[in-house]
C-alpha cells in the first residue's frame, strides 16, 4: 500500500507544536484500546500456557515435586509420541505446501477468462459451511472398501484399497484437508493477483517476457506476503483437521494417521498432565521456529515491493 | 481513499484478463478458456459433491439409507443392528422423496430444537463480543507501533496457533478458579478473547493509509473518533468476513462443550451431531441439513463481504 507522507509544510509545523504532548497521550490511549483483549488473552491463553510450562516440570499434580526436564525426556523417548510427531510433520509438510500451490493454481485459473467465474468461486467456498459430522459421514461412505472412490478407480483398473485402515489413510486426510481449505486460500490469492499493478505486467509483455518469467519475477514477488498469510492460515487449519480425523477414525486410528493431537487427546484422557504439557511445549517450540522462518523469508523475498 | 481503492480493485477483478493477452493470441485463447473451464468445472463438482449428498440423502427414508450404507456403518458397529448390503450405494436421488427424517427431527422430539437453540445461545455472543474486543485491540495494535506491541502481536500469533488440546487442561483450571465451570461462561469467555479475530483485523487495519489517519488528527479528531469514524467504517467488509469465519468455527465446535460443560442438556447440536448413533444415520443427514441452514444464510447474506473482506487480507504488509 502506498504510504503518502507528503503533508504540506504548514500542517507539519502545526503538528510538531502539539506533537510531543499528543503523542505520549495517544500512545497511552492506544494501549487502553489493547487492554481488554490483552487482559482476556492473558487470563485465558497466556496464563494457561505458563501453567502448562509449570506442569511440564513437576512429577505429578499432587506432590508438585520439581523434576525439570525429566518429563521432556520421557516424552521424547515415548514411541507413541515419536509416531505422532512424525505423522503430524509429514502431514503438514505434504498438505500445507500442496494447499498453497493448488489454491494458487485455482486462483490463476479463475483469473483467466472463464465463464461462470463468480459461481465457481461460490462453489469452491461451499466446503466451509458443511457441518463436520456430515462431512465425516460422507467421507466414510466415499472411502469405504466398497465405496465410490474404489469403484471409480476400479474403472481405470486399479485394485481396491481399504482407505481408512491402511497406509493410504494419510491420502484421505490430505484430500479432506485440501477439500476444506482450498476455496478460502484461493480467494486470498485472487485478491493478491488482482492487486498486482497492471502496468508492470504490460511492460513485461512488451519486453517479451514469457509467462514463466512473468510468474516468477513479477507475480511471485507481489504474492510473497499473501503466501505467508496463506501458509499461516493453512498451518492453523492443518491443526484443526484433527477434529475430522478423530471422528473419521477413532482414539487409536491406523498408525499413519495417529497425529500429535491423538497423542494429546489420549494422554489427556489418561490424566497424564505432565506428559501432555511437555509435549505441548515442544510443539510450541517447533511452531515458534517455523513461524520465525516464515517471517524472515517474507521479509527477504518481499522487501523490494511495497505489497 | 481506501473505499475508492477497493472499487477500483473490484473493477479490475471483473476485467480479469490483461488486454494484451486477449489481443495477441486470439486463436489459442479459445481453446485455453475451454480447458480452464473444464478444469474449474471438475473441481467444482468435487467440491460440491458432499454438500449435495447431504441434502439429497436427508430426503431418503430410513430403510433406503440403511440399504444403501448399511455396510459402511455395520463394520464399525459391534453392538447395534447389522444391516446387510452387498455394495455401498452412493445415491444422489432418493427412490422416493420422504420427509420422515425431518418429521422425526422437527416434530417428534423437542430435543433437537433445544440443542439448536443451545448452539445459537453459545455462538451468538461469542461472534459479537469477539468482534468488538478484536476491533479495539486491532486499533491498539495499529496505532503507535513499537517493539513492545510487535512482541505482544507475535505472542498472539503463537497462541492462536496452539492446538486446542494444549490449552485444554489450563483452560479447565482457569475456569475452575473463576467458578464458571459447567456454565456457558466457560465457553463464552475464552471464545470472546480468542486472538484469531485480532490477528485478521490488525492485518487489515494496518493497511489503512497513515495519511488518512493523520488527516483526521490534524482536523482535531481524538483517538476514539479516529477509531469510531474512520477505522471502523473502513473495516466494515473485513468485519463481516471475520464474523463469518468466527461463526463457522464456533458453530461447528465439538471439544469445548464436551469438556467444559458436563450437562449434556446444554450441549450444542454440533456435539450431538458428532456423536450420533450409527443406527440413526438417516437422521444425521436431516439434522446436518438443518444445521447447515444458518450457515447458508450467513453465507448468502455475506458472501460479497466475505470475498471483499478476505480480499482485504491479500497482499498485506504486516
Amino acid at each position: 500500500m502506498m504510504r503518502m507522507q507528503n503533508i504540506s509544510g504548514m500542517k507539519k509545523a502545526k503538528m510538531k507544536k502539539k506533537g510531543m504532548r499528543k503523542d505520549a497521550w495517544g500512545r497511552r490511549l492506544s494501549f487502553a484500546f489493547l487492554s481488554p483483549s490483552v487482559m482476556g488473552v492473558l487470563l485465558f491463553f497466556a496464563v494457561p500456557f505458563l501453567v502448562v510450562v509449570y506442569y511440564s516440570m513437576i512429577d505429578n499434580p499432587i506432590s508438585h515435586k520439581f523434576v525439570f526436564l525429566d518429563n521432556f525426556i520421557s516424552v521424547f523417548n515415548n514411541s507413541a509420541f515419536k509416531q505422532a510427531a512424525y505423522n503430524t510433520l509429514t502431514f503438514s509438510v505434504v498438505a500445507v505446501p500442496l494447499a498453497v500451490l493448488l489454491s494458487l493454481g485455482l486462483a490463476m485459473l479463475l483469473e483467466s477468462k472463464i465463464p461462470f467465474k463468480s459461481q465457481f468461486r461460490t462453489f469452491f467456498l461451499t466446503p466451509m459451511m458443511v457441518p463436520i459430522a456430515s462431512v465425516v459421514l460422507i467421507w466414510q461412505v466415499l472411502f469405504h472398501y466398497n465405496g465410490m472412490v474404489n469403484d471409480i478407480l476400479g474403472l481405470f483398473g486399479a485394485d481396491k484399497v481399504d482407505w481408512l485402515k491402511s497406509e493410504h489413510a494419510q491420502v484421505v486426510i490430505v484430500v479432506l484437508f485440501l477439500w476444506k481449505n482450498l476455496g478460502y486460500n484461493m480467494i486470498l490469492f485472487m485478491a493478491a493477483l488482482s492487486s498486482i499493478p497492471k502496468d508492470i505486467l504490460e511492460v513485461a509483455v512488451l519486453e517479451s517476457a514469457n509467462a514463466w518469467q512473468i510468474f516468477f519475477h513479477i507475480k511471485l514477488r507481489y504474492l510473497s506476503s499473501s503466501l505467508l498469510f496463506v501458509t499461516i492460515m493453512s498451518l492453523i487449519n492443518s491443526f484443526k483437521v484433527f477434529r475430522e480425523i478423530y471422528l473419521l477414525t477413532d482414539d487409536y486410528p491406523y498408525n499413519t494417521v495417529y497425529m500429535m493431537q491423538h497423542f494429546m487427546n489420549n494422554t489427556f484422557a489418561k490424566l497424564d498432565y505432565q506428559k501432555l504439557s511437555a509435549a505441548a511445549i515442544m510443539m510450541a517450540g517447533v511452531m515458534v521456529v517455523i513461524i520465525g522462518i516464515l517471517f524472515l523469508a517474507e521479509n527477504y523475498f518481499g522487501r523490494d515491493v511495497e505489497g | 481513499m481506501s473505499g475508492i481503492k477497493r472499487n477500483r480493485r473490484s473493477k479490475l477483478l471483473k476485467e480479469r484478463v490483461p488486454r494484451h493477452r486477449a489481443g495477441i493470441r486470439k486463436g489459442k485463447s479459445y481453446v485455453r478458456r475451454a480447458g480452464a473451464g473444464a478444469v474449474a468445472a471438475f473441481f467444482a463438482i468435487l467440491f460440491l459433491l458432499p454438500i449435495v449428498l447431504t441434502v439429497t440423502n436427508s430426503f431418503m427414508a430410513a430403510s433406503e439409507i440403511s440399504s444403501n450404507y448399511g455396510q459402511v456403518f455395520a463394520t464399525s458397529d459391534n453392538g447395534g443392528k447389522t444391516f446387510i448390503a452387498e455394495k455401498v450405494n452412493l445415491k444422489f436421488i432418493p427412490d422416493m422423496v420422504s420427509f420422515s427424517q425431518y418429521i422425526t427431527v422437527l416434530l417428534k422430539s423437542p430435543d433437537y430444537l433445544f440443542k439448536f437453540w443451545n448452539s445459537v445461545i453459545l455462538v451468538g455472543p461469542i461472534v459479537i463480543f469477539q468482534l468488538l474486543v478484536a476491533l479495539l485491540a486491532s486499533y491498539g495494535f495499529t496505532r503507535y507501533r513499537g517493539r513492545l506491541k510487535e512482541m505482544i502481536f507475535f505472542t498472539y500469533i503463537i497462541l492462536m496457533l496452539m492446538p486446542y488440546q494444549v490449552t485444554l487442561v489450563p483452560n479447565y483450571l482457569v475456569s475452575g478458579w473463576l467458578n464458571i465451570l459447567d456454565t456457558r461462561w466457560a465457553i463464552w469467555l475464552p471464545g470472546v478473547f480468542s486472538p484469531f479475530a485480532v490477528y485478521l483485523l490488525t492485518k487489515f487495519m494496518r493497511r489503512i493509509p497513515v495519511s488518512v489517519i493523520e488527516a483526521a488528527q490534524i482536523d482535531g479528531a481524538g483517538e476514539w473518533q479516529i477509531f469510531r469514524r474512520i477505522c471502523m467504517p473502513l473495516c466494515r467488509g473485513c468485519m463481516c468476513s471475520v464474523a463469518i469465519l468466527i461463526f463457522i468455527d464456533y458453530w461447528n465446535m465439538v471439544e469445548q462443550p464436551l469438556i467444559l460443560l458436563s450437562d449434556t442438556a446444554a450441549h450444542p447440536l454440533s456435539v450431538f451431531l458428532s456423536k450420533i448413533k450409527r443406527e440413526e444415520i438417516g437422521l444425521a443427514f436431516a439434522v446436518a441439513t438443518i444445521y447447515m441452514v444458518p450457515t447458508l444464510l450467513v453465507f448468502l447474506y455475506g458472501e460479497d463481504y466475505l470475498v471483499e473482506g478476505i480480499t482485504c487480507q491479500g497482499g498485506i504488509k504486516g
